[in-house]
């Protein structure tokens, strides 16, 4: 790991005056991805502006019913809040089903949003990769991409977003919360992420000398009917091959409301508009799952390791649909 | 940087210490605690695990700066000098530990897991278990006799006061 200077920020202003002044200094939450990546000589910071005891590890209701989960609550929290089983439980679904029980009590919601791919192309500095260094390549395309993802893409980078919890957020209209010296924005969930493009090496919509302080979520009933579903390489602590956050409302048998978003398979959480829109007013049987399903997928791009992705995205929403109407959500 | 944190219930000061060192290597290599284990350095494999403030993390991929003025519990304060927790007497009974690296971890994992069920008056269930320690990782044992430790120690801790 190379030298760096440690600030520990007493308060969110001496945080934002380190990151506006200073063009190498990077945050440091919960740690579990910016000191993994620092070791690995990814990430460089000249200076490291620890923010993990600031006051923003709160969950407070909204006036108008939906929540405010703090930038700094740690993931193992937020999924243990009552009021995020009770009314979001694809939300604590998908956090439980990312990493390990020691990570998710350091992994904080903040950094949970704005950890690195997992591309393994990415960490390996020997590699062609132009998110790490832009104009060198990409090792992923003719290489191991049985990981990568099939929509979103482009011909300079096929990396996935790594987060369960972005997936089940961005099925939930949230909404981040930013700030810097120049004042506080909201930006929705579903565009704090931007897609590769020709500069893979930009990922968000934040400015460098912003810090994200807060996600809110609305209130929103259907989010009371809502699973997450998982698939991966084996059973507990691997990330997504394909994930599906829903969450559903059925009445006589048709479909009222669907929130749908995919994980694993995209180059930012995905929220399945069009599948969404197949599915309401549409009858809730599995042909019609599917029919939404393939709507979604009829952009998607696979290669030889990663197309079987598409089809599975295909089974796993209609499974997870499917699982909704007979047997609801669950916490 | 002078770091000051509580580990096992004493108060311990360690002079220039950088903040980029992981709170392992504190441990391990500056306060003589070698019972948390180094092998990935990235959280995969939860031998290092310790609790901070009370709840299992990877001491790898803690700064050493983030531990100033927290509390840590290795494994070395599971048990007094010359005792063993039952947590330890359990993985020794039921065969649980064969090379012995991943152990340490373990036992804290386990402490933490049977003391939240306790906690909630039962025992945990066999998927609860499976998904606890999900991040611990084994290759000697193949995991039957660690879930039978497991077992067996929550059995034995249920009667013990909270
Ligand atoms: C072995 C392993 C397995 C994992 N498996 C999964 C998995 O299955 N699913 C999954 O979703 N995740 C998984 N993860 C990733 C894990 O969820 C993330 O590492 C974690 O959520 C990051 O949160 P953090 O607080 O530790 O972030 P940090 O490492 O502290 O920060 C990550 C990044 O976010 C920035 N940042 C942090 N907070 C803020 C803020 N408030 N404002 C602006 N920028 C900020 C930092 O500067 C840094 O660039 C795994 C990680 C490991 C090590
Ligand atoms: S897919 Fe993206 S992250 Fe992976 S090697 Fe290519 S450019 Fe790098
Ligand atoms: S050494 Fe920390 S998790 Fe492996
Ligand atoms: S006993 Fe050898 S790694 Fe578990």
């Amino acid at each position: 790991m190379r030298p760096f200077t440690y600030l520990s920020a007493p308060d969110v202003t001496t945080a934002l005056r380190a990151i506006a002044t200073e063009p190498g200094a990077r945050l440091l939450a919960g740690g579990t991805n910016l000191v993994d990546l620092m070791r690995q000589d990814v990430e460089r910071p000249t200076t490291v502006v620890d923010i993990s005891t600031l006051p923003l590890d709160e969950v407070q209701e909204l006036p108008a019913g939906g929540l405010r989960i703090g930038a700094l609550v740690r993931n193992s929290r937020l999924a243990a809040h009552p009021a995020v089983r009770s009314r979001y439980p694809v939300l604590s679904q998908a956090v439980l089903s990312g990493a390990s029980g020691q990570l998710r009590n350091m992994a904080t919601v903040g950094g949970n949003l704005l950890q690195r791919t997992r591309c393994p192309y990415f960490a390996d500095g020997t590699a062609a990769c132009n998110k790490r260094d832009p104009g060198s390549g990409c090792a992923a395309i003719g290489g191991f991409h049985r990981g990568s993802a099939v929509l979103g893409t482009s011909e300079h980078c096929i990396a996935t977003h790594p987060s369960d919890m972005a997936v089940a957020l961005v099925a939930l209209d949230a909404v981040v919360e930013v700030q810097s010296l120049r004042g506080t924005r909201r930006i929705p969930l579903a565009e704090l992420h931007v897609l590769p493009g020709d500069t893979p090496d930009v990922e968000t919509a934040l400015d460098p000398d912003e810090l994200v302080t807060a996600v809110e979520l609305p209130a929103l009933p259907v989010a009371a009917s809502s699973r997450y579903r998982k698939v991966r390489d084996r059973a507990s602590f691997a990330f997504a091959l394909v994930s599906v956050a829903a969450a559903m409302e059925v009445a006589d048998g048709t479909v009222t409301a669907a929130r749908l978003a995919l994980g694993g398979v995209a180059a930012r959480p995905w929220r399945a508009h069009l599948a969404e829109r197949a599915l309401v007013g549409a009858p809730a049987t599995e042909e019609d799952f599917r029919r939404a399903a393939t709507a979604e997928l009829a952009t998607a791009v696979g290669r030889p390791q990663n197309a079987f992705k598409i089809e599975l995205a295909r089974r796993t929403v209609v499974a997870t649909l499917h699982q909704l109407t007979t047997e609801g959500g669950a916490a | 940087m002078r770091l000051t944190c509580t580990v096992n219930g004493d108060r311990h000061e360690v002079d220039d210490v950088w903040e980029g060192e992981s709170l392992l290597y504190v441990l391990r290599e500056r306060m003589g605690l070698p019972g948390s284990k180094n092998a990935c350095e990235q959280g995969e494999c939860g031998s290092c695990t310790v609790y901070l403030d009370g709840v299992p993390v990877c001491a790898c991929l803690v700064a050493a700066g983030q531990a100033q003025g927290r509390e840590v519990g290795t494994v070395e304060g599971l048990a007094g000098p010359g005792e063993l927790h039952p947590v330890q007497e359990a993985f020794l009974e039921a065969g649980a530990v064969q090379c012995g690296f991943c152990t340490p971890g373990l036992l804290v994992a386990t402490d933490d897991l049977v003391r939240r069920s306790r906690a909630e008056g039962r025992r945990p269930a066999d998927a609860e278990i499976r998904e606890a320690l999900a991040g611990n990782l084994c290759r000697c044992t193949g995991y039957e006799k660690i879930l039978d430790a497991v077992r067996l120690a929550a059995d034995r801790m249920a009667g013990e006061a909270r």
